[in-house]
Parts: structure tokens; C-alpha cells; sequence
């Protein structure tokens, strides 16, 4: 187990080793760019430019260049924003990034208990009126685009029906959870109901398909050849392997939305996460802070890839020896 | 003990009668196993020898209620120790599997589970039935590792199955099943999927489990060589019924139905002279769907007369039974003869040999 | 060997699932819808959707009314554009914040969206074949390297990486070669988010050619001394193409919600060009007075995107291969 970890702790570093390559290379080696005036921002003066170009290197061939680039983000960490001067950006990356955090796992817990409780529900009364419902909210949950259910939602909480049911909603915006657990929880409630719903369905669309196979597998007729309750049959045989491909799909989402697919639900909620900044700096083309924020992102989906990677080893002994 | 086919009931540790399992389908109801009847004393073994969708598994499963489909419709009698399996409640028969029955099936790759330790899987089948503690449970485990031949088993008991090659996960899915000590144990297919050697060792273990455990066996095969080197009783099915049953010696000397004889034939000898292409039966057994309302096997048998419209009932002695309208004093007769024509015909793919060599080789158990 | 028989087969029984014969006609509704915006725009509503129409008017109720209207709230600055009048000749579904017919619009942004999406899904799907079988059928060094980028893809989370594609070329536009694609040109998603997409196809694509080339009629083939070439194109293509047509619907609906999702940041389609996805964001200023402009377009393209997986759901269960899309966020 622990050789695994390690082995996987190296294609990890492997990995964003290349995402780092490739994201210096689309900002600093697509052709017919300036990449100066890029990091400068819109109509920066001949001096700014000037300082810009040597300060990365620009001048110097591209392996050196890639290197001072990431001097600056990893080691130095001193890259600062061209549009608010002097604003350092890793630290502005770090200090969001517990927000996303919040809300990613936060939705992620909701909706993989909801997937569960659905999943299991419909395989155990396969072939009822309540397989077609959960194939319809799965589909549903993969088709709606999640900032605009955002949107939606605002629309009844903030501002249709904020008068009534819904006046103990608060305005947008986060609360730390240091600050206050209760406001935290309270802020991101919709958000996290949102980004669940889209999940929910699919991720119970899966489980259910996964445990009808497993129930169909020869270790079931075994099992219940010993003897065995139908109830451990389900829980500790069928779901237990069930698991492996759902956990497998989860380490793809759950890093893909830290990694940025979230920052839609953080734009729309208003959430200062590490999303939310990417935009920001989008609206005004600051690039510095756009390679930094997708360097960090693109570390955090690697991390959750490794994490889930070994999750996965430990719920499947055959994975060990891969 | 060729007596043992028939033995008066009570002596019987399993008593089946008229077995019939059917499926509602769209196309109308199935019947999968028809009127089948057998008894199985304590220390026997009955082997079921017949084709794939002969019915075999399926009666099987259908006593210990393991078929799942609710379209299955299981009918007749099976007493054990004197208990009627099929009108069990599921509390019941679930308390009696793995405990009293246990059942071992074809695929030794696939029939445990794969994320749990071999160990973890033999505890789980003791503790299910008996109050042991954990490490108790684990020591046991161990032991039955051990009984059914498992090098260092106090290591092994903690791989996982896809540690295990196909040979070791067969003895530990019997170690599993012989757990709780059972009385009965049903095995389906269990060396079809392993190679020669294996399958030969794993027959000797169940020879010798029987005889330490003392439980009853009854191995469902289609191979005729297994049943020869195991079985005290012999039951032929085709098509869902019964077409041959009896003490093995009687039913490998004086095989009685033509469908027996085309099986009998099918047995590979390595010790033949000639090497012929594996002989087979023409034909291939009729879906469930469109069984003959006759006798099953008449569109497959070289003598079939107009009788054979009409279907045949178990009849010809008191533990020596067949179903078929051939006349009975004129069987051996009739074999040979079918087996000069194939023989001068050049097609050696029928019938092509009596069984002799087989016989040959009986006081090897 | 792909003879007439198994196709007509998932032919027959895609015709007989309601539910995808169903969705399959909604799609072509939509589409039909879509294509004849000009018709509606000119012969319907008499309107331009694309000039804005500040000091316009329309007729509600035979009454002549501005479209927009000064905001009576807060400081009177603000506008309030004129809200659903359901009228198909006089702004249906309202105006948005510059007086513009919001239903003229969402059927012209569908044009752009379902034109990004199809075409985007055909070359990822196309562009994915060619190099899931050349790298699962050649292997080697080929198949290495192929497979590495695509880990590379995969791993990279794929928002960020359309939008630092979208950060950089929409402000120079693309240099390929002899040909300039514009900043704005709709060119820019369909090529960013077909590439985004490639390894998704690529790689399923790849391992099933790599378990096909030891089949025995590959080997076949290939002993027989057939070349290459036609192996790929008589064998093997056929073979993948039933995965390739699942993916179709189902990356079809994908690439359309990640436009719109680019479109909503504003990195995706640019003015003059409007999508269901700048749809929304035009109206997110008007959210609690006029909420329409928000709810109509993002209505279109969850009802189009879950036709499409239904389709898609049928075209597999018809074909059925094991293709299965990760879900989508």
C-alpha cells in the first residue's frame, strides 16, 4: 500500500509537471502573441513592457523562460497582479481557496448521501414506477447548466419569494467558518443544494446500474448460498463493490469542480473562491493571476485525482499491484 | 451399495419428488425441470450428469430457493431430513443454507467476492451460522485451508481471490462450504473450469471430505469420466426430466437409454488406440421453449419409432430406471448394432465404443 | 465486416423507443425552429434582433407602450425593458435591457449554440476516431505519445483549460497556417471546445481498437496480407463506429452547455454573434424585474440537452456498446 502511494505521489508530480508545460506554452508560445503585452495587460507603456520582458525572460529561449515562470509562482511566489499593482497572487489564491473548498465539499457530501439513498432504493425495487423518475432526474441533473439553476434559484430566494418563505435566506456571500459555523452553513446551503442536484441523479443512476450487475455477479449466488441476509447481501457484497466504479467517477468530478467547474456556482452565489478570481481576472484579462489560478487548480485536480486514486486502491485489492 | 438408488424413505437424507420448476415467459410458460424425482442416502454421492439447459443447476437451485426470478414457479416435494424444502420459508432455508446445504458452483474465478480477504469470506460463512468470535472464526479459517490443501495457509488466509489461481480458489471456496460442517453439499460443475490436473485433485478431495466430514454430495457434471470416478448413484437428465437412473455400475455397464449411450461414447480415453475426433451427440438439445411432447430425445435418437410420440415414464426395475419405449430386452442388442453401422460408415463420431475401457479402470475409488 | 443486418436491427429497434423517437423529434423542432429565425424576426415580429431599440415602442393591448420603460424604483435611473407580452407579433417573451426581442434572439442564439454544438461534437468525435484507431491500431511509440497528451487533456480540468485557450485567442484570433480565424468568429469555440473534448472519445476509442486488433478476423487480415488501409477502413471502422454514433447526441448536448457556459463568462461567443449562453448573461442585470431574458434560453438548452441524452440513451441501448460520457457539471 504505501509503494502504491508512492508510485502514485510520483505520476502525481508527472502530471502536473505537463499541465504546467502546457499552460506556459498556450500563454507564452502560441504564435503571432506578444506574450509581454499579455502579462502587462491593455495599453501598457514601452517601459512596463520592457520591464515585463526581461523579468520573465522573454528575450531568452524558452526552456529558461519556462523555468523563471515558474520561479515566480512556485518558489518566489512573488507574481502580482498588472491590474491591481502590487497585488500579490498566490496569496490571494490561497486565501480563496478554502472557499471553494467549502463549497465543493459541502455539495459533495450532499449529493453523494442523496445518490446513495436513491441508488439503493431503486435497485431494491427494480422494474417500479421508480426507476424511470431517477433515470429522468439523473438526465435532467447532467442537462441543466449550473449557473443558470443559480440563477434560478436567487431569483426565489433573494428576490420572488424572499418576502415568504424564504426571508430567512441571506444576502450573497460567504462567511468564513472560523468566523461563524452557523452563518458558513447558512450561506452556503443553496449553493450546495444546487451543485448537488446536478449530481444527485446521475451519480444514483450509476450506483443503481452498478448494483443490478453486481447483484447479477456469481460472489452474490455464493453469498447467498452461505446463508446470508438479503440486507448484508446488498450492503457488504453488492454496494461494497459497487463502490469501486462510483468512487472512480466522483475523483473525475470532485476534481474537476475544485478544479474549476465550480466557479460558475462561485460566480452566480457570489462565493470569493478561487473560480470566482479566475473571473475576475478574466473580466480584465490579468493574466498573471489566470495562470496562477489554473497552476492551483490543476494542482488541487491532481491532488483529489491522486487521493482518489488511492481511496480506490483501498477499496479494491486488485488495484494494488497496477 | 448399488442399493442405495431407491432406498426406503426416512433413511433418505434428501427426498425429492416430482421436482418441477417452470418460468412464466412471453412466450408462455417454460418448463425448465419436469417431474423429477430422486433420494440421496447419508455418505452418497449422486452425480446429475446432462447437457447445458438440461435442467441440472436450475433443480438444483430451485431447493435451496436461490432462483431469484418471480416468474419461477417451483412445485413437488424435497424433504430434507424429512423437512420439505420447498414449502420453507425464506427465514428457514436460509438458516439451513450454508449450515445443513451447502452449494459450490462452476466458476471458482468469479464466486467470491473480490474486495474481501479469502479468510475474511470462510469467517463470515462460520460466524453467519454459529456464534464464534472473530478470532475463533479466523483460527477455523485457517484449519480449512489447511484441510483442503492449501500450502501455508496461516499466510494465504489473508490474500485476496485474484491472489489465489483457479485450482486454490476452488478448495477454498469448499473450505468456505464445508465451514459448517453440512450434511449435504451440491456442487455444480465444480472442476469444468480448471485444467486436468486440478480437476483431478479436486475430485480427490471430495472423495476424501466424504469421507471425513461424512456429507452427502451431489455433483452436477457433464462429464460422464467425473461421475464414473466419484458417483455411487447416477442420474441422466435431458430436457428437464429424467432419462436414465441408477447405482452407477449399473448405468455405466448397462446404459439403457440412447441418450446415456451417446454420453457414455462422449468420454474422452486417452488410453484408446486410435485417436478419434471427441465423439458427440448429432443434434443439439431442444430449447425449453419447444420440447417435444413426446419423448425429448426422439429428434435426436437413431431409433425412434412412432411410440416415441408419446411420452415415455420412468419405469424398467426398482433402482435401475429409464424412460424410453425401446424394448428393454433388446437394448444391448440395439447398441451394438448402431455402433457396427457408425463404425463401418467410417464416422466414428457416434456411439463408437462400449464402454469397456471405462469399466475397466472401476476399482481405482 | 459490417453487413446491413446489424444496423437495420438497431435501426428497427431504435424506431420502436418511444422515448428516443420522441426526444429525436423535439431536437428537430427545435432545430427547424431555430433555422427560420430570420422568418420570425422579419415576417413575425417585425423587428431587428440584433440594433438595439432604446426609444422603441410596441403595441400591448392595442395601446402603444415603450419597450423600455424608466425604472420606478431606487433612483429612476435604471430602464425596465418590457416584460412577456406573449403576443408572437409584439415581443413574446419581452425585451432585453437594450430593447431587443428576446424571442428573436433566443431562436437566433440557438442557431449559434446548436451550430457550436453539433459541429464541435462532430470534429471532436471525428478527430478523436482518427486518432483513438490510429493509436490503438499502429501502438508503439505513436500510440505512447498520443496517449500521454490525452492523460495530459483529461487531467486538466476542462473549464480552465477552455478558458485560457478562450484568454488567448480571442483577443488575436488564431493563425493556422494560411487561415486567420477572427476573435469573434464562432470558429473559436467550436475548434477550443472540440479540443477540450478529443480525449474523452479518443481514449474509449483506443483500448476498444486495441481489444479489436486481436481479434481473429483483424489477424486474419492482417496474415492474409492485407494492407493497413483497408483493414482500417473494412475491419476496424466499422467496428467503433456504433461507440462513435452514442457519442455523437451525448457530446452534442455536452459541448452545447460548455458554450454556454463559456458564453456566459463572456469568453465564448462574441458580439455580434449571440448565444443561448449571452443570452443569459445579457439578462442577469434584469434577473428579479425581468427574469424571462434569463429563464427562456437556459429553459432551451436544458430542454435541448436532455432530448439529446435521451437520444443518446436510446442510440446506445440500440447499438449497444458500454460508452458512457462522465457526467458533465
Amino acid at each position: 500500500m504505501l509503494t502504491f502511494i508512492g508510485r502514485r505521489t510520483a505520476a502525481a508530480v508527472l502530471v502536473l509537471f505537463t499541465i504546467s508545460v502546457l499552460v506556459f506554452l498556450i500563454f507564452f508560445a502560441t504564435p503571432g502573441v506578444d506574450p509581454a503585452a499579455r502579462i502587462a495587460g491593455r495599453n501598457a507603456d514601452p517601459a512596463t513592457l520592457a520591464q515585463v520582458r526581461h523579468e520573465f525572460g522573454l528575450d531568452r529561449p524558452i526552456p529558461i523562460r519556462y523555468g523563471l515562470m515558474m520561479q515566480h509562482l512556485f518558489i518566489a511566489r512573488d507574481l502580482s497582479s498588472f491590474v491591481n499593482r502590487g497585488d500579490l497572487v498566490i496569496p490571494q489564491i490561497l486565501h480563496a481557496a478554502p472557499v471553494t473548498l467549502s463549497l465543493v465539499i459541502g455539495a459533495a457530501i450532499i449529493w453523494m448521501v442523496l445518490a446513495f439513498l436513491m441508488g439503493t432504493a431503486s435497485a431494491a425495487k427494480r422494474g417500479t414506477a421508480f426507476d424511470p423518475v431517477i433515470m429522468l432526474v439523473g438526465v435532467v441533473g447532467v442537462s441543466i447548466p449550473a449557473y443558470w439553476l443559480g440563477e434560478v434559484v436567487n431569483l426565489f430566494t433573494q428576490s420572488r419569494w424572499h418576502s415568504g418563505i424564504f426571508s430567512w435566506v441571506p444576502p450573497l456571500g460567504y462567511v468564513p467558518l472560523s468566523t461563524n459555523p452557523a452563518q458558513w452553513a447558512l450561506h452556503l446551503l443553496f449553493p450546495w443544494l444546487t451543485l448537488a442536484a446536478l449530481y444527485a441523479g446521475i451519480y444514483a443512476r450509476v450506483l443503481r446500474g452498478e448494483i443490478l450487475e453486481a447483484l447479477n455477479e456469481d460472489y452474490v449466488r455464493t453469498a447467498r448460498a452461505k446463508g446470508l441476509t438479503e440486507r448484508r447481501i446488498m450492503v457488504r457484497h453488492a454496494l461494497r463493490c459497487s463502490l469501486i466504479p462510483v468512487v472512480s467517477l466522483f475523483g473525475l468530478d470532485f476534481g474537476a469542480l475544485v478544479g474549476g467547474s465550480a466557479l460558475l456556482t462561485e460566480v452566480v452565489f457570489g462565493l470569493p473562491g478561487v473560480g470566482k478570481l479566475t473571473i475576475d481576472s478574466l473580466q480584465n484579462l490579468d493574466l498573471p493571476v489566470i495562470m496562477g489560478c489554473v497552476m492551483y487548480a490543476a494542482f488541487f485536480v491532481v491532488l483529489a485525482n491522486a487521493v482518489v486514486d488511492v481511496l480506490y486502491a483501498a477499496l479494491d485489492p486488485r488495484a494494488r499491484r497496477a | 451399495m448399488p442399493d442405495a438408488a431407491v432406498p426406503p424413505a426416512g433413511d433418505a437424507l434428501l427426498e425429492v419428488r416430482d421436482l418441477t420448476v417452470s418460468f412464466r415467459t412471453r412466450r408462455g410458460l417454460v418448463t425448465a425441470v419436469d417431474g423429477l424425482s430422486f433420494s440421496l442416502g447419508r455418505r452418497d454421492v449422486l452425480g446429475i450428469v446432462g447437457e447445458s439447459g438440461s435442467g441440472k443447476s436450475v433443480s438444483m437451485m430451485s431447493l435451496l430457493k436461490l432462483i431469484r426470478d418471480p416468474n419461477a414457479r417451483i412445485e413437488g416435494e424435497a424433504r430434507f431430513e424429512g423437512r420439505d424444502l420447498i414449502a420453507m420459508r425464506d427465514k428457514e432455508i436460509r438458516a439451513l443454507r450454508g449450515r445443513e446445504i451447502a452449494m459450490i458452483f462452476q466458476d471458482p474465478m468469479t464466486a467470491m467476492t473480490p474486495v474481501y480477504t479469502v479468510g475474511w469470506q470462510i469467517a463470515e460463512q462460520i460466524r453467519t451460522h454459529e456464534s464464534v468470535g472473530r478470532r475463533a472464526a479466523h483460527e477455523r479459517a485457517i484449519q480449512l485451508l489447511d484441510e483442503v490443501g492449501i500450502p501455508d495457509p496461516g499466510r494465504r488466509v489473508n490474500d485476496y481471490p485474484h491472489e489465489f489461481s483457479g485450482g486454490m480458489r476452488q478448495r477454498a471456496v469448499i473450505a468456505m462450504a464445508l465451514a459448517n460442517n453440512p450434511s449435504l453439499l451440491i456442487a455444480d460443475e465444480p472442476t469444468t473450469a480448471l485444467d486436468v490436473t486440478t480437476q483431478a485433485q479436486i475430485l480427490a478431495l471430495m472423495r476424501r471430505l466424504r469421507v471425513d466430514h461424512g456429507s452427502s454430495i451431489i455433483l452436477i457434471t457433464h462429464d460422464m469420466g467425473v461421475v464414473f470416478d466419484i458417483a455411487d448413484n447416477v442420474l441422466v437428465m435431458y430436457a428437464g426430466r429424467a432419462a436414465e437412473q441408477g447405482p452407477k455400475h449399473d448405468v455405466f455397464h448397462r446404459p439403457r437409454h440412447p441418450y446415456t449411450w451417446g454420453l457414455l461414447s462422449s468420454v474422452p480415453r486417452p488410453r484408446a488406440e486410435r485417436v478419434s475426433r471427441l465423439p458427440t451427440i448429432p443434434g443439439s438439445p431442444p430449447s425449453p421453449l419447444s420440447i417435444a411432447p413426446g419423448c425429448p430425445f426422439a429428434p435426436r435418437c437413431r431409433l425412434r419409432h412412432d411410440k416415441c410420440d408419446e411420452r415415455p415414464e420412468l419405469a424398467g426395475g426398482i433402482v435401475h430406471v429409464d424412460a424410453c419405449w425401446l424394448p428393454r430386452d433388446r437394448r444391448q442388442e440395439l447398441r451394438r448394432s448402431l455402433i457396427e453401422k457408425a463404425v463401418s460408415e467410417g464416422d466414428p463420431g457416434d456411439l463408437s465404443e462400449p464402454t469397456d475401457s471405462l469399466s475397466g479402470s472401476d476399482s481405482a475409488r | 465486416m459490417a453487413s446491413a443486418g446489424p444496423w437495420r436491427t438497431a435501426l428497427v429497434t431504435l424506431r420502436r423507443d418511444r422515448v428516443a423517437m420522441v426526444s429525436l423529434g423535439i431536437f428537430l423542432l427545435i432545430v427547424l425552429a431555430c433555422v427560420l429565425a430570420p422568418v420570425y424576426e422579419h415576417s413575425i415580429a417585425h423587428t431587428d434582433a440584433f440594433t438595439s431599440n432604446i426609444s422603441g415602442t410596441t403595441v400591448v393591448d392595442d395601446k402603444e407602450v415603450p419597450v423600455l420603460a424608466s425604472s420606478d424604483t431606487g433612483l429612476g435611473l435604471g430602464v425596465t425593458p418590457i416584460g412577456p407580452t406573449w403576443d408572437v407579433h409584439h415581443y413574446f417573451l419581452g425585451a432585453d435591457g437594450q430593447g431587443r426581442d428576446v424571442m428573436a434572439r433566443l431562436l437566433y442564439g440557438g442557431r449559434s449554440s446548436l451550430l457550436i454544438g453539433i459541429t464541435s461534437a462532430v470534429i471532436a468525435c471525428g478527430v478523436a476516431t482518427l486518432l483513438g484507431v490510429v493509436a490503438g491500431y499502429f501502438g508503439g511509440v505513436l500510440d505512447a505519445v498520443l496517449s500521454r497528451i490525452f492523460d495530459v487533456i483529461w487531467a486538466f480540468p476542462v473549464y480552465l483549460l477552455a478558458i485560457s485557450l478562450s484568454v488567448v485567442l480571442l483577443t488575436s484570433g488564431l493563425q493556422l497556417g494560411p487561415v486567420h480565424i477572427e476573435g469573434n468568429s464562432l470558429w473559436l469555440p467550436i475548434l477550443i471546445i472540440a479540443v477540450i473534448y478529443v480525449p474523452y472519445v479518443a481514449r474509449p476509442l483506443r483500448g476498444q481498437v486495441l481489444s479489436l486488433r486481436r481479434r481473429e478476423f483483424i489477424v486474419a487480415g492482417i496474415g492474409l496480407g492485407a494492407s493497413d488501409l483497408r483493414i482500417l477502413i473494412r475491419d476496424v471502422l466499422p467496428n467503433v463506429m456504433p461507440t462513435v454514433l452514442v457519442f455523437l447526441p451525448l457530446m452534442t448536448a455536452l459541448n452545447m452547455l460548455t458554450e454556454s457556459a463559456l458564453s456566459f463568462l463572456s469568453i465564448g461567443v462574441q458580439p455580434p454573434n449571440a448565444s443561448w449562453g449571452t443570452i443569459i448573461n445579457d439578462g442577469l442585470g434584469l434577473l428579479y424585474t425581468r427574469p424571462m431574458v434569463t429563464v427562456a434560453p437556459g429553459l432551451m438548452i436544458a430542454l435541448t440537452a436532455v432530448v439529446l441524452n435521451l437520444l443518446g440513451d436510446g442510440v446506445r441501448s440500440a447499438l449497444d456498446p458500454k460508452a458512457r460520457l462522465r457526467g458533465a457539471a
